[in-house]
This record gives C-alpha cells, structure tokens and sequence, in this order.
C-alpha cells in the first residue's frame, strides 16, 4: 500500500509562532522555560513540516489529548520526528499534544506512557525506542481502551497497537539495491560495501535484508558489511575502518544520512572518490549534496522523517471517529506502510522540501 | 575523626525512624528522619532536610502545574516503578562510594545480567524446571561482574575508576555478544506473573525498592558491615591498623552492588518483559547522582541511604512532573543539572550552618 502526503512549506508558522510566544510568556507554569521555546527555535528542522491536505476532515472537531512519546533527538531523524510532530499539532487547534521526554531509556519511556495512561489522554502515539519492551505498557493502554498508534519500531503483539505507521524498511533496502543494479548495469564483479545502522534493531536487519535481496537479482553481492550507529562519530570511525579494508570499492550504500556526514568525512578524509554512495533516510545536505552533483553522494533511498505526524494525524482521525477520506473504508487503517523512493538528481527538486536537516 | 563523630550522629538521628518503617512508605520515612533530629543541630539532619525541602519542593511545583495530575496514587506509584530498579543500583552504589570506591559499571552490568537472565538456554532451563532459574541466573552475572570489579581493585591494585571503567565495556559488550544485538523477548510465564503481582495495590518492584533499602540502611547503620564500610572509605589505612581486611571488604562491597545489579535487571526485565543490550544505558551516572546529591561523599567515610533514596525520588519525581507539564528534552537535562549543583550547594549551607550553631 502506498501512501503520500503532499507536502506543502508551512505558511502560518511566523504567526503561530508569536502566539506561543505570547502564550509562553504569560504562562505561570513555573519551573523552567517552555517547551514551544525549542520548537519555534529550530527553525530549520521544521522546514520538513507537512502542511495539512485541504479536506472535511481537517474541520476542526472535538478536543483531542495525544501523549507522544519516542527516543532521544540524538540524530537529525529523530530531532525531525518529534519537530514534525509538534509543528503538526499547531496546525489543528483540536490537537492537545503532549510530549513527554526524548529517551533512550526504555525504564524512563515506560513511565512516560504510564503517566499518559493515568491522564486518560485519547490516545498515545508511541515511537519506541525498543518495541518488545514497549509492548507490554502498550498493552495496557490499549486495555485501558486508549487507542495506541505505533510509529516506526514495532510492539512484538499485534494486539498492543490499534494503528501501526511504518516506513518501508526493506523496501529501502530494495531500493538502494536496484539502484546499484541499474548502475552497475550488469557488472556482475562490481565491489559493493555497505554501512548499516544499529545492527540490534529489525528495521537494520530488514534493510539489509533487502539490499541484499535486491543484489542477489542482478548477481550482486554485498562484499563488505559493517555496522555504525546512526551518529555521525560512528559513521566515520566504521567508514574510515572499510575504505582501509577496501582498497577499491564500486558501489556503497549507507543506511542513514545522519551517520553518512561522518561517512563522507572518512571518504574525503581517505581521499577515495572512485565510487558511487547511496544514502538512506533522506536528509537535507544529502539532497543538496546530490542536487549539485559534485561529490560521490549521487542518491538517497527516503525512509520519511513525517511519520510520527502521520501518527498523530491517525490518532486524531480515530479519537473524531473519522477515517481515511481517500479510502472508500469508513475506519482508519490496521497498517500504514510508508513508500521508500530513491531520490536521484533528477527527481530531488521534488523531495527536498520535505526532508530534515541533520 | 570528626568524620566518625559526624556518622555516629547520623546514625543516631535515623535511629529514630526506625520502629515506623514497616507501615510508612519510603519517602515519609526520610521527612520524619529529618523531623526526628529536629532538636539536634546534627551536619546529617540539615543536609536531609535539604534533600526533603528539595523533594517537597518539586512535589509542590508538580501540584501546582498538574494538581491532581500529580497529586494521584496512580502517578505516586508510576513514579515509584519508574524509581526502583534504578534505587536498588543507586543503595548498592552508597556502599561502594561509602567504601572510596566508584562504580562504573552498574549499568552495562544490568544490561549483561538482563540477557543471561532471558538468553534462549536460560529460558528454556526455566520452563524445564522453574523460572528461579533466571533469577539465580541475574545475581550470579552480576555478583560475578562484582566479583571482578571486586578482585582487580583491592589485590591488583587498579584504581576503581579504571577497572570499573573497563568493565562498562566489557560486559555491554558481552551483551551484545551473547544477546547478537538483539532484544530478547521473556516467554516464561512464570517469572512474569511473579514479578508483576502487585501486593495490596503496591506493584511488588515498588516493594522490592522498599525492602532492599530498608535492608540497606540496617546494613549500613546497624551492621559491622556497614561501620567497617565506613572506616574503610574514610581511611583504609586507619580501617587496617585496626584489624579490618580491607582487601576483602571492598571485593564484598563490589560483589554487593553487583548483587543490586543483578537485581535490578530482573525488575527491569519483568517491566519490560526483555532482556536487551541497551537495558540500565547511563544508569550509572543517574545512580552516582542520586547517591551524591543524597549526601554520601564522592570521597568516602560517610554515606547515607536515606539520601541515596531521596535523592532517587528527587529525579524521578523531577522527571514526572517535566511529563505532566510537557516539557522538552532540553530544558528538562539543564534542570536535571541545576537540581545536582543546588542540591549540593543547599546542603553543603545547611551543613555548615548546623555545625557552626
């Protein structure tokens, strides 16, 4: 299945940002600062910020509670989740969003969904950091009959989510590797590397999954494997290890744009440019990078940084009772699986502007 | 010496306590210990009390920015459940920072234990014959982490930043090894049921929190134990002229907090239902700085489990109330850091001001 917002740059965002403001100001909620103080400061994450699809069902309805809750910003991916998410719900006055602490910690992340649970808010849109550990507070939400919309890492129980959104994470890798098909154009000794995310993680075992089932297709196989942890640091430490392993590489695929600034580091570090690097995930700089064509970046495989909004607007949908208006279905879907394109010089323009900045 | 006068004061004050805390919850029991040595002018009750005006303080700013959001039992006891896996590191840590140690390590050994506790092997042990097979399993990963930490500091005579340092990346590695990187999902039923019985209304991790460290504190105030724990950290030398086995002492001290580790990761296991490589990451840290703001010194010769709990609750309940107020992650990091500097610059004031009166 395949589903696309359009995406459209945010036009009231200097209006509404004075309206935090001013709300910032007069609140008394003492302790410390505001939240909305960061959303309105990063400016440049929110770039990405899908504009709502004209239709009945952006009329504003009842009042809706949403507790968000999803892992530490420690990469540009994750910061852009959590931005969209919250410029998302200023859009739509009827979206009371409540966003609970980045973290890494699923001990914390648990606690975080149980203080939701006890709100009674209408619904939670977790991304959790681990999603077999998240599942059984999950479960509990969803037994206390607040509706739980699962973002990106899956629960290990179909039963604790009433709506899961996900990017195609094989798919990605599908992608990548048709890409590199295409490229090496029935080359069946071309040399291909590639850097995972963390390896612990599905979603990184799909991708690779993929990738090498996408190879496999035209002959091709994945030569040299290594795997960083989606942070910059790591992607230039492991980079820098597999072109000194490698003497000559054809093509490269890196799973995340994130740890691809420290991946392109390396290379440039290593002064390599004999290759043809494949991104994932869809960052800004590696749509700009790819946009001017100069260096070994000629691709990016989109895995949306738009989806734990996605969520949110599902969630609304559900608690308004409405549904999906472009399905002839009356209930908002089981399963939203999220397309994964290849973005190429030729078809940038058209991505760009939804993609974050890392 | 003045640091024995001053633990025996201490010891005193939370003397007073003692009788009620079967009935009174945790959190009561560190306000009254401050309340009970209200007509002495001790260093320990004023650097309590600052802990519980902080802890008060907080719960104040939660009633007034959440009211009854905050002020519910099912928010008291998601605070709780969130506090006691990392309490139970946090008493094990007052030990081995009492004792002049430092560990490192207790949040790569939480994560080593989760996954020898819930690998497929242990498992399928458990099903076979009873899930006490994992449990048994998480305390002897962890006293065994210990009992390395424990070994190389007293008789190799590495420093216990260094070793414990060392271990931090060994048994995360170890983890991962054993683990593949992979979250491991607990299908004994068993353990489940046990560890997510609440007692009544009291989820039994919160009652897990309460014993040790109810254990805890007689350990340290009560024991031999606890007063060679102090003599050690305060002067090792002092504690072997005076007929105490120090090298063994601190292997015991660190095969102790092992022990918490072990524990805490099958309460964090049993809250999860995994066990995983990522479980207890910078744990360490959140334990070292619940024990310190507590009032145990970074240095050695003096701890206090009270402390140690509330300052525990002083960050969980901190982090609640950040929930409840929608508060983002960077703000609520900076506050984090400012409660630790205040906290200890409170009750450095308060302490002086005590002695000095």
């Amino acid at each position: 299945m395949r589903l696309r917002t359009p995406f459209r740059r945010h036009q009231s965002r200097r209006y509404s940002g004075l309206v935090v403001g001013a709300v910032a100001v007069l609140s008394l909620a003492a302790c410390t600062g505001s939240a909305q103080d960061a959303a309105e400061d990063d400016d440049g994450g929110s770039d990405s910020a899908p504009a709502a699809a004209a239709g009945s069902n952006d009329e504003e309805g009842d009042q809706v509670t949403i507790g968000f809750s999803a892992p530490a910003a420690d990469h540009g991916w994750m910061a852009a989740i959590t931005n969209n998410v919250r410029d998302l719900a200023e859009e739509y006055p009827d979206i009371d969003l409540q966003v609970a602490e980045g973290t890494n910690d699923v001990n914390l992340q648990i606690s975080q969904v149980e203080t939701f649970i006890n709100d009674k808010v209408d619904a939670i849109v977790l991304l959790p950091f681990d999603g077999a550990a998240m599942t059984p507070v999950a479960l509990k939400a969803m037994e206390a009959g607040i509706p739980v919309i699962n973002v990106d890492r899956e629960f290990d129980d179909p039963n604790a989510a009433r709506v899961t959104v996900l990017g195609d994470n094989y798919g990605m890798g599908v992608s990548a590797g048709q890409y590199v098909c295409e490229q090496a154009g029935g080359n069946k000794d071309a040399v291909v590397a590639e850097i995972a995310g963390i390896d612990s993680l599905p979603l990184t075992q799909d991708r690779s999954q993929g990738f090498e089932d996408a190879l496999s297709e035209c002959g091709l196989d994945v030569d040299a494997r290594q795997a960083a942890e989606f942070t910059v640091e790591s992607g230039e430490e492991v980079a820098a290890n597999l072109l000194q392993a490698e003497p000559k590489i054809d093509f490269l695929w890196n799973h995340d744009d994130d740890q691809g600034v420290g991946v392109l580091a390396a290379i440039e570090n290593a002064g390599r440019d004999e290759f043809t690097m494949i991104g994932g995930a869809g960052s800004a700089n590696a749509m700009r990078a790819i946009q001017e064509d100069s260096g070994v970046l000629k691709a990016t495989v989109i895995y949306p940084s738009t989806q734990g909004a996605d969520g949110v607007k599902l969630a609304r949908l559900l608690v308004q009772d409405k549904a999906m208006s472009d399905l002839v279905e009356v209930e908002v879907p089981r399963t939203v699986q999220l397309f994964a394109p290849v973005v190429t010089s030729e078809n940038v323009d058209q991505y760009i502007d939804s993609a974050f900045e890392s | 010496m003045s640091e024995q006068s001053t633990s025996r004061d201490r010891g005193s004050v939370e003397n007073t306590v003692a009788p009620s805390k079967d009935t009174v919850t945790v959190e009561r029991a560190a306000a009254e210990s401050g309340r009970g040595g209200g007509g002495l002018m001790s260093g320990s009750f004023g650097r309590n009390l600052g802990l519980v005006v902080a802890l008060l303080l907080i719960c104040a700013a939660g009633v007034v920015t959440a009211g009854d959001r905050f002020a519910s039992v099912d928010n008291l006891l998601t605070v709780l459940r969130f506090a006691s896996a990392l309490g139970v590191v946090a008493i094990g840590m007052t030990f081995v920072i009492t004792g002049g140690g430092i560990d490192l390590s207790v949040g790569a050994i939480v994560a080593l234990c989760s996954v020898w506790a819930t690998t497929f092997a242990t498992q399928t042990m458990a099903t076979d014959s009873h899930w006490i097979v994992m449990v048994f399993a998480a305390l002897a990963v962890g006293a065994g982490c210990g009992l390395v930490n424990g070994v190389v500091i007293a008789y190799g005579k590495v420093v216990p930043f260094i070793t414990t340092l060392a271990m931090l990346a060994a048994a995360r590695g170890l983890a991962e090894i054993i683990s593949e990187r992979r979250t491991q999902i607990v299908t004994v039923d068993g353990f489940k049921d046990f560890f997510a019985a609440d007692i009544l209304g009291v989820p039994l991790l919160v009652i897990i929190f309460v014993l040790v460290s109810i254990g805890g504190w007689v350990l340290l105030n009560r024991t031999t134990f606890g007063r060679r724990t102090l003599a050690v950290g305060g002067n090792p030398e002092a504690a072997r002229l005076a007929g105490i086995n120090v090298n063994r002492h601190t292997v015991m001290l660190y095969v102790l907090v092992g022990l918490c580790c072990g524990l805490a990761a099958l309460m964090l296991v049993s809250r999860t239902t995994t066990g995983s490589s990522t479980h207890g990451t910078l744990w360490e840290l959140d334990a070292i700085a619940a024990v310190v703001i507590g009032g145990t010194l970074l240095t050695g010769g003096r701890g206090t489990i009270v402390g140690t709990v509330v300052g525990v609750l002083i960050f969980a309940t901190l982090g609640n109330v950040f929930t409840l107020n929608n508060q983002d992650t960077s703000t609520q990091a900076v506050a984090k850091g400012l409660i630790i500097v205040v906290a200890v610059l409170l009750q450095q004031r308060l302490a002086r001001n005590a002695n000095s009166t």
